[in-house]
């Protein structure tokens, strides 16, 4: 009795799952959709062009010129690393410094930018002065910078939910994006 | 001594019966995260790099923009452009496409709609303030500046 072997040879099974999964390393992107989130305003139609007068005093300035030249609160400034720290203390003054803001609620940051910025810099200005909110949203809810960002992106659960509010309470993030000057293009 | 000889007799042979099973693991992997491409970007993509980054909670709810030089820039020129899907438009074609891709959505998840803005770094303010300028207007307030991590100094 001849004995046949019902089995089915599996010695290149290996090479085979091999080559599939080559063809996925090579073919996959890993999909990457993190960015800084924002918020646009309403349609400039919607509301009546009324003039809203805010203080100086509440108005934190950042301009960005077409060549990426910075000015903060009218000065020149070469190094962003102190920015942070700035946007920071202008957002807490709650009154103090006369020429600072009245309060968070008050306090808006301004950033105008021009045409001919590039967008490189206009992301790393609005990183800073993003970072300057979380920074003071994760000190209200007594997390880290990081772990705030994490809870914000996952609202469904209401102890995320709960911290959520807790951080942004009494300070909306009031960063304006003013329409751009038309000197570079 | 005779305790020390065994020892040279030892297998120097790897197992392999079990690598099918480990690149199978890792194939499944790779299928199960992979997601395959569906446009294919024109325009020119060095991403801007970022620290305060925020990760989308649903996928569906996004819709990608691309605005960049075009990679073929003996055909299209040196201007940057804007790529919705597979084809150029410009920034008065937004509206109209904004209303297309919320109707891909069902009706209660329309104003959820979030625009990812894939913007090459040495693209313009000007051309992304047109298309922000066209998105208010189209009531699709939502958007994300697509950036990568920037490794912490901290």
């Amino acid at each position: 009795m001849a004995k046949s072997t019902p089995e089915i040879p599996n010695a290149s099974m290996a090479d085979i799952a091999f080559l599939l999964l080559t063809f996925f390393l090579v073919t996959t992107t890993m999909p990457n959709d993190k960015g800084l989130s924002m918020q646009l305003p309403p349609p400039p139609e919607a509301q009546p062009p009324e003039d809203v007068k805010i203080p100086e005093r509440n108005m934190f300035k950042i301009q960005v010129n077409s060549s990426d030249a910075l000015l903060v609160e009218g000065e020149p400034m070469n190094d962003v690393s102190g920015l942070k720290d700035m946007i920071k203390k202008f957002i807490l003054n709650n009154g103090v410094d006369p020429k600072s803001s009245d309060s968070p609620e008050k306090a808006i940051v301004s950033l105008k930018t021009d045409r001919g910025t590039t967008h490189k810099r206009f992301v790393e200005i609005l990183d800073i002065a993003q970072a300057a909110y979380y920074d003071i949203y994760a000190d209200q809810a007594g997390v880290t910078n990081e772990e705030f960002r994490k809870i914000a992106s996952d609202l469904n659960n209401p102890e995320n939910q709960r911290l959520y509010n807790k951080g942004r309470e009494g300070i909306p993030m009031a960063i304006s994006i003013a329409e751009p000057t038309k000197a570079g293009n | 001594m005779s305790k020390f000889r065994k020892k040279t007799k030892v297998k120097q042979d790897i197992p392999t019966s079990s690598m099918p099973d480990v690149v199978f693991m890792l194939l499944f992997f790779f299928m199960v995260t992979t997601e395959l491409r569906k446009t294919a970007v024109d325009v020119m993509q060095r991403i801007p790099q970022a620290t305060q980054l925020r990760k989308l909670q649903r996928k569906s709810l996004v819709t990608n923009l691309y605005i960049g030089e075009p990679k073929k820039s003996d055909q299209f020129g040196t201007e940057p452009k804007i790529q919705a899907e597979d084809v150029f438009i410009e920034p008065n074609d937004i509206i109209l496409w904004v209303n297309r891709e919320k109707d891909k959505l069902p009706e209660n998840e329309r104003e959820q709609l979030t625009v990812a803005m894939k913007v090459d770094s040495e693209a313009k303010r000007g051309i992304i303030a047109d298309v922000e300028t066209q998105l208010r207007k189209a009531n699709a307030r939502k958007i994300l500046y697509s950036t990568l991590q920037k490794s912490d100094k901290r």
